[in-house]
């Protein structure tokens, strides 16, 4: 590209991880090969693993699972030596709710996955991979499967990749329903063969992951984008997106919207450009509230339709870039509604190990369920908002906090909505009963 | 393999410890007649436990076993084919029974109680027979709003007894008979543009309204197999079961059809699609693929 100063704009969607998605029998190797697969390995290979762990920093690369941390700096806490078996884990375990993006992105270019791996791999001085994908994407799995498949017969996969001397096998692994299993180190107690439980942090993976050993876990979109950061270099792939959040993302918009579906752009486009794309708010009625990036991180409402979507901006205005899920809900929604049935799925899938996580998200989804059947009583918000309070940053993973994340956004920005279910109640309760039949 | 006849397949460690390895104060001493002996429950009921807890496996024949070998060879300790191993044992049961907990205790060398706490943390693997088909509606938030609540209620109202609905993991007819069917909420499912879905043995039905998912049951009912929107040509439970367990079918030409089975919905072309229509592009990579960066050698 030209300089930073003259750089223009880019267009409004930009199409990198979703563009081969067009082409017809897109997860077949020879449209692949067709399309600029496998040349980035090829390059790959004729660099050192540092270089490929700078590029990767350089291009600042942020994770797309959620939490958004540096690529490339999680691939550099792998320990240089290879006194252990290194692992690079696949984390395909799609589930936070509104988040669509790895399912099609897994159906349709599962080719440019596995090329990811296999130079992350060679970053990482790994020779076994593992793509943790959740069981109920049946199709995703057969998809990948068949690419492994091909991969190896060409000569992608196995011993001595293209002549390098550098060998990798990679293994599908079926999840089998768990959300929690979205969870890192869960995600490894999972493919232990144990039940998906988190894990005390530190020691991180990369010091004591799968069977103790050194593990970098990375989202499939992180790892897909790895080739064209390898083609099109560091610089290019910043002149998408912010300086701190550079690249394309893939936003899932979904709900009531005119035309729902994956859009990818630079990182930092607005829900209100994105609204435009996605052809406006269905059939007219008013936007009330949405998620940034799953229901995990705080709800906006339509005060924040020019909030960048970038990590920063999503931040600084109080919720979370999170998956980019972007779901949207009209007025005609019930924002307490909406929560309790958040609030039921966390209580679902929480993994019963932490005692605020368990309990709290039993009490909350009963409290919940009572204030949306109309039986809520004054006091519900205050105790709602304080089981959050005991659950916010003192349960052992980030589900917890996720749990609380509609609760509190839900009542900051619609609190009446809660309190008219508490008052119609009272007022219910009130109303003398008619006396005097017999 | 595991060298254990033992039928109630007592383990060797506890989960690693070495705690209770040795002989305990019952093997010491002299056996014990626990049916005869002073039991509160009546021999019937002893014995009707006894045999529960000691079930015949000889369901899982020597393909099976040899299955479950090829798992364990595919990873690098034998521990991490569990869940292959026990979507395996659905694959042949239709649910993981006592006995599937103890085929796989047994191949694995854990303890039953080891590989019943994992059965039961997860919610593919069923604890009582489904029907050959098992439909999954998504009931999360998202998809509630847009009809998934209102497609579960009638289904449920439908394959039920009047007054009396199917509710989760319910099944309308004998379980895995032809035609039979068992329904499940299922959460957020990843296809949430495509909302409301339901899945039918894992295959995606999209953008369903509470008429369609009807019509889908009642042919799946009188043994249709209506295409997926997404997904391979629909087949039975148990059939996806097996490759969940990482077994495809091995006759080339059904392979690649299942392989092949549709998957790019309107939705999910829509950004890729909208910017090939408007000629929106991403920013053009060099026209020389820039060398990686230098670094010092450490």
């Amino acid at each position: 590209m030209t300089t930073t100063e003259t750089t223009p704009r880019p267009d409004p969607v930009t199409p990198v991880l979703t563009k081969r998605w067009l082409s017809p029998n897109s997860w077949r190797l020879s449209t692949y090969e067709q399309l600029e697969g496998y040349t980035a390995l090829r390059k790959a290979l004729t660099g050192t693993p540092e270089q490929l762990v700078q590029l990767v920093k350089d291009a600042g690369l942020r994770g797309r699972g959620g939490a958004g941390f540096p690529a490339g700096v999680k691939w550099s806490f792998m320990p240089p030596n290879e006194d252990k078996p290194h692992y690079l884990v696949i984390n395909a375990d799609e589930g936070e709710p509104g988040t669509c993006k790895d399912v099609p992105l897994m159906m349709a270019d599962p080719h440019s996955l596995i090329e990811g791996c296999i130079i992350a791999a060679y970053a990482m001085r790994s020779h076994r991979c593992f793509i943790y994908v959740r069981g109920e994407a049946m199709h995703c799995i057969r998809r990948l499967n068949a690419a492994v498949r091909e991969a190896y017969d060409a000569g992608y996969l196995g011993q001595d990749i293209l002549g390098s001397g550098f060998g990798l096998d990679i293994t599908v692994h079926a999840g089998a329903g768990a959300y929690i299993c979205g969870e890192e180190t869960a995600l490894l107690d999972s493919l232990e063969g144990r039940r998906g439980q988190p894990r005390l942090k530190p020691p991180f993976p990369a010091a004591a992951g799968l069977y103790a050993a050194p593990t970098t876990v990375n989202n499939v979109e992180t790892i897909a984008s790895v080739p064209f950061i390898v083609n099109g270099g560091a610089d290019w792939f910043r002149t998408m997106g912010t300086e701190r959040s550079p690249g394309p993302k893939i936003y899932s918009v979904s709900g009531h919207v005119e035309r729902p579906g994956q859009y990818e752009a630079p990182l930092g486009i607005t829900l209100r450009e994105l609204l435009e794309l996605a052809g406006g708010m269905k059939d007219g009625i008013p936007l009330k509230f949405w998620t940034p990036g799953g229901s995990s991180t705080p709800l906006f409402t339509a005060e924040h339709l020019d909030v960048p979507l970038d990590f920063e901006g999503a931040a600084e205005a109080g919720s979370m870039l999170g998956t980019t899920a972007v779901m949207v809900f009209n007025e005609t929604v019930s924002v307490p509604w909406a929560v309790m049935k958040w609030t039921k799925f966390y209580e679902h899938e929480s993994c019963g190990k932490c005692t605020p996580c368990r309990e709290g998200t039993y009490w909350l989804a009963g409290i919940l369920e009572r204030m949306v059947e109309g039986n809520g009583t004054a006091s519900d918000i205050e105790t709602l908002l304080d089981i959050c309070d005991n659950i916010l940053g003192r349960s052992f993973c980030a589900l917890g906090d996720g749990a609380v994340s509609p609760i509190t956004s839900g009542i900051k920005y619609f609190r009446d909505e809660f309190l008219a279910l508490c008052d119609q109640n009272s007022k219910a309760k009130t109303t003398p009963a008619l006396a005097g039949a017999h | 393999m595991t060298s254990s006849t033992d039928p109630l397949s007592l383990g060797k460690s506890y989960g690693g410890s070495n705690v209770g390895v040795g002989e305990t104060h019952v093997a010491a001493g002299p056996e014990v007649d626990v049916v005869d002996g002073a039991s509160a429950l009546s021999r019937a009921e002893t014995e009707r436990l006894i045999t529960e807890a000691t079930p015949d496996l000889s369901v899982f024949g020597p393909d099976i076993v040899a299955k479950a070998a090829i798992l364990i060879g595919r990873y690098p300790e034998s521990r991490s084919a569990l869940l292959p191993m026990l979507h395996l044992v659905q694959s042949v049961e239709g649910h993981v029974s006592q006995a599937g907990v103890q085929f796989c205790a047994q191949q694995l060398n854990l303890t039953n109680a080891e590989v019943s706490a994992v059965v039961t943390f997860y919610t593919m693997f069923k604890r009582k027979p489904c029907g050959e088909h098992l439909v999954s509606v998504c009931t999360n938030t998202l998809c509630a709003m847009l009809g998934g609540d209102a497609i579960f209620q009638r289904l449920g109202e439908h394959l039920g007894e009047e007054g009396r609905p199917l509710g989760h993991e319910d099944t309308s007819g004998t379980p895995g008979e032809p035609g039979s069917i068992t329904i499940e909420h299922a959460e957020c499912l990843a296809a949430c543009d495509l909302g409301p879905v339901l899945q039918v043995n894992y295959e995606f039905y999209d953008n369903q309204t509470p008429e369609s998912a009807v019509e889908l049951v009642d042919a799946l009912r009188r043994g249709e197999k209506p295409a997926p929107t997404r997904g391979a040509p629909l087949t039975d439970l148990r059939s996806v079961a097996l490759q969940l367990a990482g077994f495809f079918p091995e006759d080339e030409a059904t392979y690649r059809s299942h392989v092949d089975g549709p998957s790019a919905a309107v939705e999910t072309l829509r950004g890729a699609q909208l910017a090939a229509d408007r000629g929106w592009t991403a920013p053009t990579m060099p026209e020389n693929t820039p060398a990686l960066p230098e670094v010092e050698k450490k």
